[in-house]
């Protein structure tokens, strides 16, 4: 074990989570993430691989889809980010890449990103604020990469209209809460 | 004074008074009253004084159109210029002040224009001021701006909050009138997603203003009933207070919802406004239409407004302009605003019909063929005077004249997408042409659906067909009977005469204004706006336009529609710069993004500089320093002498996959990617498409279908983004896949002849990084620290030993502090920017400023590295003749002759004894420093044939600052010339 220790992307030891009125914001730091891409002739074999290791055919574009331990999210064409555990995947690239083999590209993701789930009866209206995506008409599962307050962003409906992920570069962690907290308190 | 002219009726609350100032006066309304209508009913006629004559001037509408009732809302830090009293809705304390006045607004010094109004005609100033030219900026465009113009701003910042934000609809609804809510119960009732906006703050559009009945139910009480309907659908969103300001592009429509306007202050951290983007699958315009005016001599006194204007003070407001009113009309709405007013128990001094066949009346007198000529009164009308049709004249005490001319569908968003309306003679008005923005359908008064029952039948047929087109079936709903009489309007635009009659009261354009401009030749519709001023300002000549037009349409002896109409565009009433803004103001202008040791720099003190969206530590201040090149200095020559640390996350990082990403880097970098082999890495540079030097960067082979690819922090973006395309559209056939991995890795430059000893406290001791086994330009995926996954490049920007150690972005706060501490030792030293900069440039390498968008790689001395053996971005063009001179322009490097001067960057090189002008131009400087290792300033720039001129004596001349000083041309690289150094 290393001897390292790790700093949320807001800056703290652990992650903050912030209730305001009725929604919670919440940073999620116990995710891996890394993306994959199907390379070029490989389809089948990828097909077969991916099927093997998720247990499902990967999501088709728009959708993210909880696969046992892993999250499938389409990314752009051809290319998919999966979540998993931190704690039991934290080297998700290597165990990805041996699933997967020659048929797709692997890359570390995980600390790539800042993770914010928001919940609460009142997400939508947050998020109207926000983003241009269609919060209000997106269904469990549905997830779409936007702009959130000048950032480029991956927004991922975990339950309709209660529960939201909001993935951003690592390095606008504090302005993407700033930008969240803003909103929670401007929707009263 | 009380209310003296309340009277009874209207949707205003009587249980509550407000108070609220005017002009330091103190008095008193209702809650549903507007400013407006709280003066009105308190006997004040007079709001404001004109644009430029300074003329007096009360409202002339009850609403958004207003030209004349602008005022300064609330005081301090959240004073509102040009503000219209007609739609700022009251609240207990607001206060407000009239504009535009030296002294009183009852006695306006500027009131003098008025009597020199000969001289300021159209064109006044373009004529007048032109000479002497100097006098314009200094003297004539103050006194002018003093004595024109409208309100002024506090100065102080926006206490308030706005917010965007963004919808998505089946059907918009743009007005919630008659055919606006019948359409939306249409709409609702059908389950469509629907959006119902208007601008007012009770829906209902005319509905609130108007007597006649709709079954048994009075306007107001059907508008809502219909809209608690409305509120009780989930399928529907009403928003009140809400301006849709906007087409724009795909169905996309901008919206301004003054959420706390109607208040003292916004609650805490709530916005004032918002600012919507709503997406539309289909709209459905019901924006109605603005009453005209009859322009006539003295037509803008206080107390004359529209016959609309009038009902609507009276039915919705109970709040009479004048006890005796006198009606000029075109048209039977005239005759209703009498009887509504004779309703209220108002005397009717007359109705002035101009048409021969005016309707009868028993209960008030009417003049049929009969004009107004003329008013009087100073500070609001005391009596109007008519022109008999037997030529006689005759004089009529009131205190309101209610001008009827008709009406003018509100078609501006139909056009915002250049599409022009056409002309119906029979409402002689324009009427929404065949050219509507994308999805858009128009309905109600606005289609020229003048009558309440047409107006509520094609608010539900056109949502019926809006809804059809997006596959959704709704059913016409059971409408109510009401009103449906027809106009009967003869057109009159202005009473010929000899005074003045105003056209556009905001910007104070008379008929003879437009005669004379048809006369100097401005008989374009567009020439004619911008030489009269005719139809801008806040109210953009929404009461104006036409009547200018008509009386150009006279004078051309053309008809209206041939006449043209000028451009609407968005928005449709003003909106304040600080919505546009929304929270992009201060320290939100953007978002910020921070480096992995962003927190550590900040306790240490760092000073940050803003890269692009970045904060990096530019140097980190310690005791006892007191400037920043102390700190700089100190930096620099700590990690030449030893070690030192600098956080380099910043710089793009791209993960290149793929069996064929060799062949791709091949191909966008203008040398050779194929041979480098894993383990190893290599400096790159790609050109642009025409051979000028884009970006570079290190290009790291982690296997042999794996590459990590280096970009500047500047170009991370642009770099990507073209190796997208080249992925996507160049290339389709290569089997490459790429992803930004920037900010999943922590990276760390480590520099100085002792950077090996302090990484070899990190690194696992399973990893041998000796000069043998990691020589210079190698890289592996190793672990430090005890097992934490990292990535070692061996590569140097500075001229000493020196590597990059990346660690997964969560470590890296703890990687810097242990870095630190471990090289405590070695007095290792953190360093910023700065001081990164002043050794690339002892270095003698190249940077962004160098790579400036015109240098070549043969400018830059890596002319041999463009690979004449395969063909990459660029190459081809490179080889262009003109980019190829045996004088072109090299990099080199240059110190000045006396090592006490300094010369700045940008400044240019002459000959020792030419003539500093642009023929003898010999180049410039790109980047100069301060070498603290060397004792004196150097720097880098181009120079024609720099190459071969090394030992040359220069002028370095900076015209900017007056300063000159004599360099010598040296070799670029100041610091390690030969490389051993960093192949320690």
């Amino acid at each position: 074990m290393h001897s390292l220790a790790a700093l949320t992307p807001l800056g703290g030891p652990l992650p903050k989570t912030e209730k305001i009125g009725t929604l919670t914001i919440s940073e999620i730091t116990n995710c891996a993430l890394a993306s994959v891409t199907l390379r070029r002739g490989k389809d089948q074999a990828f097909a077969v691989a991916a099927e093997t290791l998720f247990a499902t055919a990967l999501p088709a574009p728009g959708v993210w889809q909880q696969a046992g331990v892993y999250g499938l999210i389409w990314m752009g064409p051809d290319q998919w980010f999966i979540e998993a555990p931190f704690a039991s995947h934290e080297d998700i690239a290597q165990i990805l890449k041996a699933g997967l083999g020659d048929s797709a590209s692997v890359t570390e993701q995980t600390d790539g990103w800042v993770r914010f789930d928001v919940q609460g009866a009142r997400v939508v209206d947050l998020l109207e604020r926000l983003c241009p995506a269609p919060s209000r008409r997106m269904q469990t599962g549905a997830a779409t990469r936007t702009l959130l307050e000048h950032m480029g962003c991956l927004v991922i409906c975990r339950e309709t209209a209660q529960h939201f992920s909001l993935l951003a570069p690592r390095s606008y962690a504090k302005s993407l809460a700033h930008a969240l907290t803003a909103a929670a308190r401007s929707i009263g | 004074m009380s209310q003296i002219n309340r009277i009874a009726g209207g949707l205003i609350d009587r249980q509550k008074t407000l108070e609220f100032q005017f002009d330091g006066k103190t008095y008193q309304g209702h809650p549903g009253d507007t400013l407006a209508s709280a003066l009105l009913a308190n006997g004040v006629r007079l709001m404001g004084r004109s644009f430029k004559y300074h003329r007096p001037r009360g409202p002339l509408t009850a609403g958004s159109e207003e030209p004349n009732a602008i005022v300064a809302l609330r005081a301090g830090a959240r004073q509102e210029p040009n503000a219209r009293a007609t739609v700022a809705e009251l609240y207990d304390g607001l206060t407000a002040r009239s504009q535009n006045h030296i002294g009183r607004l009852s006695f306006d010094l500027l009131a003098v224009n008025d009597l020199l109004s000969p001289f300021f005609a159209a064109g006044f100033y373009y004529k007048t001021f032109m000479w002497p030219k100097a006098f314009w900026e200094k003297l004539y465009e103050p006194i002018i701006r003093r004595a024109a113009g409208l309100g002024s701003l506090s100065g102080q910042p926006d206490p308030d909050l706005y917010d965007k934000g963004f919808l998505h609809c089946d059907l918009l609804i743009i007005g919630a009138g008659p055919a606006g809510l019948a359409a939306a119960l249409t709409a609702g009732r059908s389950g469509a997603d629907v959006i119902l906006a208007d601008e007012d703050f009770v829906l209902g559009g005319r509905l609130n203003s108007e007597t006649y009945r709709l079954d048994e139910a009075t306007g107001a009480d059907w508008a809502r009933a219909a809209v608690a309907e409305l509120a009780s659908l989930p399928n529907v969103r009403l928003m009140a207070r809400t301006t849709v300001l906007g087409a724009f592009d795909h169905g996309i429509y901008g919206a301004l919802e003054r959420v706390a306007d109607h208040l003292p202050s916004p609650a805490a951290g709530t916005p004032r406004q918002i600012l919507w983007r709503i997406y539309t699958k289909r709209s459905l315009l019901c924006a109605g239409a603005i009453e005209r005016p009859i322009a006539f001599e003295n037509n803008d006194r206080p107390g004359i407004m529209l016959g609309s204007a009038l009902r609507s003070y009276a039915n919705r407001w109970g709040a009479a302009v004048g006890q005796e009113v006198a009606i000029f009309t075109n048209n039977d709405e005239g005759h209703s605003t009498a009887r509504d007013l004779l309703a209220k128990g108002l005397r009717i001094a007359a109705v002035i019909d101009s048409r021969a066949d005016a309707p009868k009346s028993t209960a008030y007198e009417v003049l049929a063929g009969a004009v107004v000529t003329n008013t009087a009164g100073r500070l609001g009308l005391r009596s109007v005077t008519v022109g008999l049709p037997n030529g006689q004249s005759r004089r009529i005490d009131c205190q309101a004249l209610g001008v009827s001319g008709g009406w003018n569908p509100n078609v501006h968003l139909t056009c915002h997408q250049r599409g022009r309306p056409s002309w119906d003679a029979g409402l002689a008005a324009f009427v929404p042409g065949a050219n509507l923005p994308m999805g858009m359908s128009v309905a109600g008064a606005a289609m020229g659906q003048m009558s309440t029952t047409a107006a509520l039948a094609s608010g539900a047929a056109a949502a019926v067909a809006c809804l059809a087109d997006l596959g959704v079936s709704a059913s016409l709903p059971k409408l109510p009977a009401t009103e449906d009489s027809p106009l009967r309007l003869t057109p009159l635009f202005h009473v010929p005469g000899k005074g003045r009659a105003w056209l556009d009261q905001q910007n104070d354009v008379t008929v003879k204004d437009v005669k004379l401009a048809h006369q100097e030749g401005y008989i374009s519709v567009e020439h004619l706006k911008r030489y009269t001023t005719l139809g801008m300002a806040t109210d953009q000549g929404k009461t104006s336009n036409i009547g200018g037009l008509a009386v150009m349409a006279e004078m051309t002896g053309k008809s209206i529609p041939e006449t043209g109409t000028t451009m609407f565009r968005p928005p449709y009433t003003p909106v304040s710069i600080a919505a546009f803004a929304g929270r992009a103001s201060g320290v939100d202008f953007r978002p910020t993004r921070l480096t992995p040791s962003h927190h550590w720099a900040a306790e240490q003190g760092a000073v940050f500089v803003e890269v692009g969206m970045w904060l990096r530590a530019q140097w980190f201040p310690r005791a006892g320093e007191t400037t920043w090149r102390q700190s700089v200095d100190r930096e620099v020559l700590a990690t030449r002498k030893s070690v030192g640390i600098c956080d380099v996350t910043t710089l793009g990082k791209i993960d290149v996959q793929g069996t064929d990403a060799a062949e791709f880097l091949n191909r966008i970098y203008a040398n050779a990617f194929g041979k480098l082999g894993v383990g190893k890495v290599r400096y790159g540079l790609m050109l642009r498409e025409d051979g000028i030097a884009m970006d570079d960067g290190t290009t790291a082979r982690l296997a042999e279908d794996h590459f990590v690819t280096t970009t500047t922090t500047a170009n991370a973006v642009g770099v990507y983004r073209h190796l997208e395309f080249c992925r996507q559209c160049l290339w389709p056939d290569l089997d490459v896949q790429i992803i930004s991995t920037t900010e999943a890795w922590a990276q760390y430059s480590i520099a100085g002849p002792n950077a090996r000893k302090l990484l070899e406290k990190i690194v696992d001791p399973a990893f041998d990084i000796s000069n043998a086994a990691f020589p210079y330009m190698g890289c592996g995926e190793i672990t430090v620290c005890g097992g934490l996954r990292a990535r070692l490049f061996r590569i140097s920007f500075s001229g000493e030993l020196a590597f990059e150690l990346a660690v997964p972005t969560r470590y890296g706060d703890a990687l810097m502090r242990r870095l630190v501490e471990d090289g405590r030792e070695y007095d290792a030293t953190v360093y910023g920017t700065e001081a990164l900069g002043v050794m690339r440039i002892e270095k003698g390498h190249a940077a962004g400023n160098e790579l400036n968008g015109t240098s070549t790689a043969l400018n830059l001395g890596m002319g041999g590295m463009v690979s004449k053996k395969k063909d990459a971005i660029g190459s081809t063009l490179s080889e262009r003749e003109g980019l190829n001179q045996p004088d072109a322009l090299r990099l080199v490097g240059f110190r000045p002759v006396d090592p006490q001067h300094n010369f700045a960057a940008g400044s240019h090189l002459i000959g020792k004894d030419a003539e500093a002008n642009a023929a003898n131009d010999q180049g410039y400087l790109t980047s100069v420093a301060f070498s603290p290792s060397l004792g004196h300033s150097i720097g880098l720039g181009y120079l024609k044939n720099g190459a071969a001129r090394t030992g040359e004596i220069l002028r370095a001349v900076n015209p900017v600052q007056n300063a000159e000083t004599l360099v010598e041309v040296v070799s670029a690289h100041f610091i390690d010339p030969e490389g051993e150094r960093l192949r320690a």
